[in-house]
């Protein structure tokens, strides 16, 4: 894309204290962004195992494991984790490992700001899973039983579980807001010289609409869940009918944040998604104008839509029809992109290490998420797929497939670049055919069973669903077993493994790939030149 | 290239604070969980859950400490920030950024604003008229009428009665409303006069200038305290008044509330002032509250137009 002179040293020693306080005190963007990326890792375990405890108890009809109240609270725990607990902090780990890197700055722009924007991660985390530990020593009734969405009235009949769930939403939303605040400074401010927007990599345009979108719909959610709070206990009347409040209401201002969120998780990976496919086919970018509009358009498209979430809960036909046509006109820059991310490998010298592997199966996983997607719009379909397990089974095609294994494909791709050594590139490879396979096994079941009727959040089901739900979870549990395999690979990758090489990958184009592996402690102290 | 001195940004050195916050931003928000949760009362006054009434008292304990941890360690960080800033330490990229930063975060609370007054029209224009819709022989509020201010139909609310108080008045837009706005709309003039006399170094304009943007704020404070005193006491508005309690309280409380964080910044600033921090060319501190209290003037100019007079 661009050719750049490059001045890097490291002669810039400060005295950065060791061991934990190191990792308590930081401002250096490498150490938050292997914060972030650690944590995400530990919390994807987390919220895995208790879909595990979901799934065990749906391996046949009728209640083995688990009374109803806490598989519900499984639910919407497990939820809660894996958006704001294990793919957001995911996708800011990798903007504060990569934008400074890829922008060539010295640093993020606002280092403090950014540290702490991680340390409110795990007190929220803390306080997102306390209440089972409560009620072990009979102090309230568990988690939120709400699922994720905390609809009213259940969410404000509901016990302690919704109030630490209030709380640990406020934090996850100031730490969000925080993150998106440091970002956009850095994209607007630190850009190396002679690197015009249009001349970004496509991962800080990714992130930089991510930004905008968290700045415009975090503080809804934030408004959205106070009011719940004072409706739970100070006698305000938001969500009830006998005030003059609407429960409904809730559901548009929390659907407001939560169409956007869909957004908010996808577009950083869209962002390296192109990076990956052009290194991996030789090939420049194509169409990165196209490219760069088409994610705009979806950054706007996304706040005006979000009423297609709830469309059989009553709303007048002109309504319907407009969510329903807004939602469907976000297939047109979809499809660009999907276009130029084919064409970009189109007659490319393609090869296919991990990365790469998980990058197609990604565009192949996500695209059935899409078109689902798509189903679902439809606001006649969509009364019958509703609240089915056709939903769960498309949006974990587009959050599984197209949210955590892109994630994984940024994994492998930037693994050799930030610890310095290459992975086992045979076990990477097993890694991506246990996953892909196994979640195809959990989730094409899921879509039969959705479409003949099984509704999602229930502990029970009738004996027709039983020969899919059962291959569904031996699906789950090889998926989430072969999630190990990341780890040890990760693990095995930070303690040694050989040496990458500063370019690490063949056709690697970019200003991270011009620094050793892996890179200094302070890098770009001295901003480079693009020309 | 440039040279290395305006080429080099700084990048601060490590800090505990921002954990330390963290730890009581999680003291703070487990402790008020565990104080409702034991001092939560029903409407006729009895406590909702007397098997964890014992978690009401270390519940405050733990919110106040969480609260002095926070307060603590905000102002260890910002007397560092300022250090570095009166040491030289940030020149024109870092100012930059800061500037950038602010304007993102004051958008942020837009949106929060925005959630709040969402609910407002959502009440006004939706749920409220079609409550009072329903056809005649099936509605359960059959004297309802569609109008606002409305404190709803009354009805049963998780068990227990809920009715529209028969002595309720809306806020009136005369009288202390619009005093307030007076107040507020010349603060954020004698925020400028003080600017002005920051630019051309007249130092008795700008602290004079702030010293009257911190009385004019203090006041709208304290008319506010008196206008909800008023309301509580003679007017039957309470935040459990239906749909337009709810919303009346919870907009102007919040926005009471940044007017509070705005006027200690305020104080902040004046006390830099007068210790001569600020110079013509690099006085990011001072804009950055005035850019804040002017974002507090304009949702109060919205609060005043959608709450108090339409």
């Amino acid at each position: 894309m661009s050719t750049t002179t490059v001045a890097h040293h490291d002669e810039h020693h400060d005295d950065h204290p060791t061991g934990i306080m190191r990792w308590l005190t930081t401002t250096n963007h490498k150490d938050i962004g292997t914060m972030y990326l650690t944590f995400s890792l530990v919390m994807f375990l987390v919220g895995g195992s208790m879909i595990l405890g979901i799934r065990a108890e749906l391996f046949k009809p009728g209640l083995q494991l688990m009374n109803p109240e806490f598989f519900n609270q499984l639910i919407g725990v497990h939820a809660l984790i894996m958006i704001f607990a294990a793919l957001m902090p995911a996708a800011t780990g990798f903007a504060n490992w990569m934008l400074p890197l890829q922008i060539g700055a010295p640093d993020m722009a606002l280092p403090r700001l950014n540290n702490w924007g991680f340390w409110i991660l795990p007190p929220s985390a803390i306080l997102l899973t306390l209440p089972f530990t409560l009620a072990l020593f009979g102090v309230g009734d568990g988690a939120l039983a709400t699922g994720w969405t905390f609809y009213p009235p259940l969410s404000v009949q509901g016990g302690i579980g919704v109030d630490f769930a209030i709380f640990a939403v406020h934090l996850l939303g100031i730490s969000s807001v925080l993150g998106s605040i440091n970002i956009i400074v850095t994209i607007y401010n630190m850009r190396a010289p002679g690197m015009t927007l249009m001349k970004m990599p496509m991962f800080a345009w990714g992130w930089l609409i991510t930004a905008f979108l968290l700045i415009a719909t975090i503080p809804v959610l934030a408004g959205a869940v106070t009011m719940l709070l004072t409706d739970r206990h100070f006698g305000t009347h938001f969500f009830d009918a006998a005030g003059g409040g609407d429960p409904i209401m809730f559901q548009h201002l929390f659907w407001f944040f939560g169409h956007p969120e869909v957004y908010i998780l996808l577009l950083p990976v869209w962002g390296f998604i192109p990076q990956i496919l052009q290194t991996f086919s030789r090939k420049p970018m194509y169409g990165y104008k196209a490219q760069v509009y088409s994610l705009w358009s979806i950054g706007a498209l996304a706040v005006v839509v979000w009423a297609h979430h709830f469309f059989t809960a009553g709303m007048p036909v002109p309504a319907l029809l407009y969510f329903m046509y807004s939602t469907m006109a976000i297939s047109l820059p979809l499809a660009v992109l999907f276009y130029c991310w084919i064409r970009t490998m189109w007659k490319g010298s393609m090869s296919f290490e991990t990365p790469m592997l998980f990058t197609v199966g990604w565009i192949i996983l996500f695209g059935i998420g899409g078109l689902t997607g798509l189903v679902l719009a439809d606001v006649a379909a969509d009364a019958q797929y509703h609240n089915s397990y056709f939903v769960v089974a498309h949006f974990h095609y587009t959050l599984f497939a197209g949210g955590i294994m892109g994630i994984m494909a940024g994994v492998y791709y930037w693994l050799p670049k930030m610890t310095g050594h290459m992975y086992n590139e045979k076990l990477g490879k097993t890694h991506f055919w246990l996953t892909a396979i196994s979640f195809n096994v959990t989730f094409i079941p899921q879509f039969f069973v959705g479409l003949a009727g099984m509704p999602r959040r229930i502990p029970d089901y009738a004996l027709q669903f039983a020969e899919f739900n059962m291959i569904s979870t031996v699906g789950a549990f090889v998926l989430g077993l072969s999630q190990l395999l990341f780890v040890y690979i990760i693990l095995s990758c930070v303690k040694g493994g050989k040496k990458a090489t500063d370019n690490v990958w063949e056709g690697a184009q970019g200003l991270e790939w011009t620094l050793p592996s892996p890179p200094p402690y302070h890098s770009f102290t001295e901003q480079p030149v693009v020309k | 290239m440039a040279s290395h001195s305006e080429n080099h940004y700084f990048v601060p050195h490590g800090s505990i604070y921002p954990a330390l916050i963290s730890v009581g931003l999680l003291s703070m928000a487990s402790g008020f969980v565990f104080n409702v949760t034991g001092s939560d009362t029903r409407l006729d006054g009895s406590i909702k859950n007397p098997a964890l009434s014992y978690l009401a008292t270390p519940g405050k304990y733990m919110m106040y400490l969480g609260l002095a941890i926070i307060l603590t360690m905000m102002f260890k960080w910002l007397s560092t920030v300022v250090t570095e800033s009166i040491t030289g330490q940030y020149k024109k990229w870092e100012d930059k950024s800061f500037r950038i930063g602010m304007i993102v975060f004051i958008c942020s609370e837009v949106a929060f604003f925005a959630a709040f007054f969402g609910a407002l029209f959502y009440m006004r224009v939706l749920s409220v008229p079609d409550l009072a819709s329903y056809a005649p022989d099936i509605t359960p509020y059959k004297d309802f009428l569609s109008a606002w201010p409305s404190q709803g139909p009354g009805g049963t609310v998780l068990g227990e009665a809920y009715k529209p108080n028969p002595e309720f008045h809306p806020m009136s837009w005369s009288g202390l409303p619009l005093i307030n706005t007076l107040l507020l709309l010349s603060s954020g003039a004698t925020i400028t006069w003080a600017h002005w006399g920051l630019i051309k170094n007249n130092r008795k304009q700008l602290i004079i200038g702030l010293f009257l943007t911190i009385a004019l704020g203090v006041t709208f404070l304290c008319c506010q305290a008196a206008e909800y005193h008023h309301a509580y006491t003679e007017m039957g508005l309470t935040l459990k008044s239906g749909a337009y309690g709810a919303t009346f309280f919870m907009l102007t409380g919040f926005h009471g509330f940044h007017v509070t964080i705005g006027t200690l910044m305020l104080i902040v600033i004046w006390l830099r002032s007068i210790k001569g921090h600020f110079t013509p060319e690099h006085h990011f501190g001072f804009e950055g509250v005035a850019w804040y209290w002017h974002f507090v003037d304009v949702v109060w100019l919205g609060l005043y137009i959608f709450v108090y007079m339409l």
